[in-house]
């Protein structure tokens, strides 16, 4: 079956909505809340869309996409250029090789999955962060990120389903 | 169900072995080499920051609001339940205030009539620019916010940034129009300051905790709980006496400060243009009539 000129740019759109979607979040995650002591903790909601699009549709998120919203998290957050590119990188590749475990688990392995990843992600960027500046950041903040970051995952978990099972049904 | 059936399909081809290996090392690689980069020219990656700061900022200034709006109105609620109480320690307060207006001018008379007698050269009255915070990329890493004024309005790097509590932290990266405050709780922020009561001078250095710490008192100095932190304006970079915060525990793990500004409190805040040149610059001792030379590094 030929598809017409705007069946093909449906699909092309729909299909680069994970990568947006990802950079709509870093940017999303640099709004100010004004809630007292929660910007030290902010969850950092890039690194669930980079988890959930690796897992389920790497072909619309490929290791390139990830490094670029990691500049962009990078850039925005103030933190020096590369760190957070590296992490999302090594995220992808480490989640991409264990696909095959992955599939078809129940949403429960997959949080506990992602509490893995993204302790694997806190302790990089700590050490990075560390290195490059050659003096240790609190531990303890970096600590909380990470549990806020990990409790709030099953809402936008439950999103990027939403959204993987509507927009991108079809591709 | 229908997900899982989905899932099988793309399993059937995960990137190509060996050329992906390739792929990853090549993007990890990139990756330090940017870090790197960043190490040896700060200068450079500073300014594609901020040219990529400068793209986004219009775009959260817009996402921002709601957010401060939503702020504004639970404080205004929270306010509106405790009218009585809030009035009646205003009317305390405003007592006890009149009281301080009236030595102030007192001091104020006689810090003048001092000055004509010591025929004190006159310091320039700083200006102000006053921008909204629009990005405040949270974590535990970096400790710094996006302010949405640039260049454009007179901003430049190494400036102050107040609020009307006190020290928010300096200009760090200048786009045309948004600019990165370091605030003084961040690892990298190191400020001039003085103890107020004892004119006892050190540096307040941050280290991603919310308590900043004191470091590099002169020996023998002594600080108490309690004791107000101003800036010192050695350096040149700042001007003297902003209010930075108090001394909040006192021993062997140093001297923690809880600053006046709260960093989920921002809003507003002033670019304060004090016309004097950067620390970062060649700061213009001379010009102070006294060579500043403790606070320079």
């Amino acid at each position: 079956m030929k598809l017409t000129f705007w069946q093909r740019l449906d699909l092309i759109v729909r299909g680069v909505t994970p990568f947006f979607l990802t950079l709509v979040l870093v940017i999303l995650g640099q709004v100010p809340l004004h809630i007292p002591g929660f910007a030290e903790v902010a969850p950092l909601l890039p690194l669930m869309a980079v988890y959930h699009w690796t897992i389920y549709r790497p072909d619309l998120l490929p290791a390139i996409a990830v490094f670029i919203a990691g500049l962009l998290q990078d850039a925005l957050s103030g933190m020096p250029f590369g760190i957070n590119a590296a992490v999302f990188v090594i995220v992808h590749m480490a989640v991409v090789s264990q696909q095959v475990f992955f599939t078809g688990r129940s949403f429960l392995i997959i949080w506990l999955g992602f509490s893995l990843v993204a302790a694997g992600a806190t302790v990089m960027t700590w050490l990075l962060t560390a290195v490059f500046y050659s003096a240790f950041t609190s531990f303890e903040a970096a600590f909380v990120q990470y549990l806020v970051t990990v409790g709030v995952f099953p809402v936008l978990a439950w999103l990027q389903v939403r959204w993987q099972q509507s927009v991108l049904a079809q591709i | 169900m229908k997900n899982r059936q989905h899932l099988g399909h793309h399993i059937s081809h995960p990137d190509k072995g060996v050329a992906s290996r390739f792929g990853y090392l090549g993007l990890v690689l990139a990756a330090f080499a940017l870090m790197l980069l960043g190490k040896a020219d700060a200068g450079m990656m500073e300014r594609v920051r901020a040219s990529i700061s400068d793209g986004v900022a219009p775009v959260l200034d817009v996402l921002s609001r709601p957010a401060a709006n939503l702020d504004r109105m639970v404080d205004e609620f929270a306010a509106l339940s405790n009218l009585r109480a809030e009035n009646a320690r205003l009317r305390s307060e405003n007592q006890r205030l009149i009281e301080w207006q009236a030595a102030a001018r007192k001091l104020a008379a006689e810090n003048n009539q001092l000055k004509g007698l010591l025929n004190l050269a006159p310091v320039a009255e700083p200006g102000f620019i006053t921008g909204r915070v629009v990005g405040d990329s949270g974590g535990a890493f970096v400790h710094s916010v996006l302010v949405s004024a640039g260049a454009r309005n007179g901003v430049s790097k190494g400036q102050a940034v107040i609020t009307g509590d006190g020290l928010v932290g300096r200009v760090h990266g200048v786009g045309s129009r948004a600019s990165r405050v370091l605030l003084v709780t961040d690892l990298n922020s190191h400020i001039p300051v003085v103890v107020e009561a004892t004119r006892t001078r050190a540096i307040l250095a941050g280290d991603n905790s919310d308590r900043p710490r004191l470091i590099h008192l002169p020996p023998g100095a002594s600080v108490s709980t309690g004791d107000r932190i101003v800036t010192s304006g050695h350096g040149g970079a700042f001007p003297p006496g902003i209010p930075v915060g108090v001394v909040a525990l006192h021993g062997d793990g140093g001297i923690a400060i809880k600053p006046f500004v709260h960093r989920d409190r921002l809003e507003f805040v002033r670019v304060v243009d004090y016309g004097l040149r950067g620390i970062l610059d060649v700061a213009p001792v001379g010009a102070l009539g006294t060579p500043g030379a403790g606070g320079q590094k």
